[in-house]
């Protein structure tokens, strides 16, 4: 089983190297938000400091939204994704397989970033290291859930703007932990309680929602 | 229907009884039933849109059928053990296989997904006998669509699956490779494989088959 | 599998339900609006003003309810959901599928009456309150239900997907629940929802009850009347749908129905044991 996941990542991270545009793509989008905040705001530091763990954290979850929009569109299409479900893993563990292999070259990149970013907006020393350890175990928890609006939106019109009806609705309690944490850092107050809050759903999340992922591509397999 | 005798081992035999399915509000077909055994080619006809894909995908267990049951080597087809769900092989109309990538490194994701261990010797081997000498390393962009499906057959060579169900597998190839698939074919209902197949194409030159008919 | 004897799911076969749903129907359109009549007079004209908000309060006897009925209704279609994922019986997503629009009706109208309700008691038509905010969050919810079902080409396709999301809500709800709740309380210290006191008036509590079952039975009749025309055009086809849509079903024909519909379960149960 093991050998049949290691395939599977390593083909999904190769594949997206070959198409590194799309990591590019989406790095762009996730600066390009944060740029749009100095820029409706204005350039005040003040104002923007207050606005900076928010401001990071909603432009990750889009970011994280757009680049999970295709995570089984082609594997669907080219009939890749059938030959997964009838290969002998479980579906669900192939599902976490390809999200990790997303999360490795989609995800993490925004994490390695968002410190550059956070202190654009404003945010220091320990709060820079905050933000990016909220987002390192913030970021695998929405790939996951949105890896279930992919699936469950496969051959669908309209996919896209109805994948973002569905699964933003379930971002909100990672984001009100993420960026709560980086404003708990900046009042200089305990931020170790929302951290652990988020690695409590990071380890919830990873061992059931590659299930439910596995139950929605079966539909879709359907 | 063939009289079941009590082994301990379990049949390899694709049973299938009453199976209807439906696409949407439309029923396809109903009653649908046999049983498949060891050496047996199994040729499903029908008219466009009569449902010869559903039945497929049905019969590896991707669809649900709105009736029936279908066992394969005496398991529920949607809940078969690694083990038997490896005995099964299908090549489906979408062929899956990634465009970016070569033939060669094609062939061995499908042998890394499937736990089949192979050594790069007989990957190389079954790719040349599959006729893709040479293009080996090319990317499949690059290539014909008959050569497309050629890397996709190419897994019939190295498949260690006693049952094969194969969507359309003429599509777009040419006289000689039909050739080459025919013997294929026979190779493996000769050494007790059993194949579900398909085609619009004549299939003279398959060894007899029984013919499923859904119209 | 034994499950299919028991008696109550006679009414998973469409002609019975239809014919279920047909009779209570009126009863339930009946029942509902005696009670919203008893509940709008004691709340309008016999609780008293309340010390505070004056008349304004009053709004609290649509604005409750349906904020219940919207929380329910959505628990209750996930319900259905699973039921219908498991043991795969068609009148569940029916069923879940008509709660859908009035349960995203009640959480409107639960925020609406809630706007209604705080621009004369703080001022503001909206504020981001725990409350507020975790109901609109259910409203995106139910819409995203109804946009997944209606997405599908293929009803049953789209039906299972649509399920299988409502219950992964139902998972989530009380996680966003919790989550805004205790994130509100980070920014906010105390709650400014705290208006209605401790005691209350016992006319208030008899016209909110009153009220209550009023949004109950209308809710379950119109979901009734709802899955009764999703079940007609689902069978448009049958013999019994053709005759009902007319009016004119008749007896015999429901149980020849029936017994077809049996009869096709049947056969795959028994396939299911070979």
């Amino acid at each position: 089983m093991l050998r049949s996941l290691w395939t599977l990542i390593r083909r999904d991270v190769s594949l997206i190297v070959m198409r590194r545009q799309d990591v590019l793509t989406v790095v762009a989008f996730f600066i390009l938000v944060i740029t749009l905040f100095p820029l409706s705001i204005g350039p005040e530091p003040d104002k923007l400091r207050t606005l900076a763990p928010g401001g990071v954290w909603v432009a990750a979850a889009l970011a994280s939204l757009i680049s999970l929009d295709r995570l089984f569109a082609d594997d669907w299409r080219d009939g890749t994704l059938e030959q997964v479900a009838l290969s002998p893993q479980p579906l669900a563990v192939a599902a976490l397989a390809k999200v990790a292999a997303h999360w490795f070259s989609l995800g993490l990149p925004l994490v390695v970033l968002s410190p550059a970013l956070g202190y654009s907006l404003g945010l220091e020393g320990a709060e820079l290291l905050v933000l990016a350890l909220s987002l390192l175990l913030g970021t695998p928890v929405l790939s996951l859930l949105g890896a279930v609006g992919a699936a469950l939106t496969l051959g669908v019109r309209a996919g896209g703007a109805l994948m973002a009806l569905l699964i933003l609705p379930l971002y909100a309690p990672v984001l009100i932990l993420g960026a709560g944490a980086v404003s708990e850092a900046m009042f200089d107050s305990a931020y170790t309680a929302h951290l652990s809050l988020l690695g409590a759903m990071l380890a919830v999340a990873v061992p059931l929602v590659p299930v439910a992922i596995a139950g929605a591509l079966r539909i879709a397999l359907d | 229907m063939h009289a079941q005798t009590d082994t301990a081992q379990p049949p390899a035999t694709l049973q299938a009884q009453r199976l209807a399915c439906r696409r949407g509000d439309e029923q396809l077909f109903s009653g649908v039933g046999f049983t498949l055994e060891p050496g047996e080619l199994l040729f499903v006809r029908g008219r466009n849109g009569s449902g010869k894909t559903t039945l497929l995908r049905t019969l590896c267990g991707l669809s649900e059928p709105a009736v029936g049951t279908i066992h394969w080597q005496g398991q529920p087809i949607r809940r078969l053990d690694d083990e038997t769900r490896r005995q099964l092989l299908f090549i489906g109309h979408r062929d899956a296989v990634k465009e970016e990538l070569t033939p060669l490194e094609n062939l061995r994701i499908h042998l890394g997904l499937r736990n089949e261990n192979t050594d790069e010797e007989t990957a190389w081997d079954a790719l040349q006998r599959a006729g893709l000498q040479g293009r080996e390393e090319v990317p499949v962009r690059y290539l014909s669509q008959g050569q497309r499906r050629r890397t996709a057959l190419a897994r019939l060579l190295v498949s260690q699956a006693r049952l094969w169900i194969l969507d359309e597998p003429l599509t777009a190839l040419d006289r000689r490779a039909v050739a080459w698939l025919f013997e294929r074919i026979a190779e493996h209902l000769e050494v007790g494989g059993m194949v579900v197949t398909t085609s619009h194409q004549s299939i003279d030159g398959l060894p007899e088959p029984r013919i499923l008919d859904l119209d | 599998m034994t499950a299919r004897s028991i008696p109550w799911l006679k009414f998973t076969a469409p002609p019975n339900f239809y014919v279920l749903a047909e009779r209570l129907t009126p009863w339930l359109w009946g029942v509902a609006a005696l009670f919203l009549v008893a509940g709008l007079y004691v709340g309008f004209f016999v609780a008293p003003p309340d010390y505070q908000q004056g008349n304004s309060y009053r709004i609290m006897f649509i604005h409750v309810p349906a904020a219940w009925m919207g929380m329910f209704l959505y628990l209750l279609m996930a319900l259905y959901g699973a039921i219908f994922l498991i043991w795969r019986i068609k009148m569940a997503d029916v069923m879940a599928r008509a709660i859908a629009p009035t349960g995203a009706l009640m959480t409107f109208l639960s925020l609406w009456t809630g706007a209604l309700w705080g621009a004369p008691t703080w001022g503001t038509y909206w504020v981001w309150d725990a409350r507020l905010t975790s109901t609109l969050i259910l409203l995106f919810l139910f819409l995203g239900y109804i946009a997944l079902h209606a997405a599908s080409d293929d009803r049953e396709k789209g039906g299972r997907a649509a399920s299988l999301l409502a219950i992964i809500g139902a998972v989530n709800v009380p996680i966003i629940y919790f989550s805004v709740e205790w994130w509100y309380n980070l920014h906010q210290g105390v709650s400014v929802m705290r208006a209605d006191g401790p005691s209350m008036a016992p006319s208030m509590l008899a016209a909110l009850l009153l009220m209550t079952v009023a949004f109950w039975v209308y809710s379950a009749a119109i979901v009734l009347r709802r899955a009764q025309s999703e079940t007609l055009s689902r069978e448009a086809r049958k013999e019994w749908a053709q005759q009902a849509a007319c009016g004119r079903l008749t007896r015999d024909t429901r149980e020849r129905a029936v017994a077809q519909a049996q009869q096709e379960n049947a056969v795959s149960e028994s396939g299911g044991q070979a």
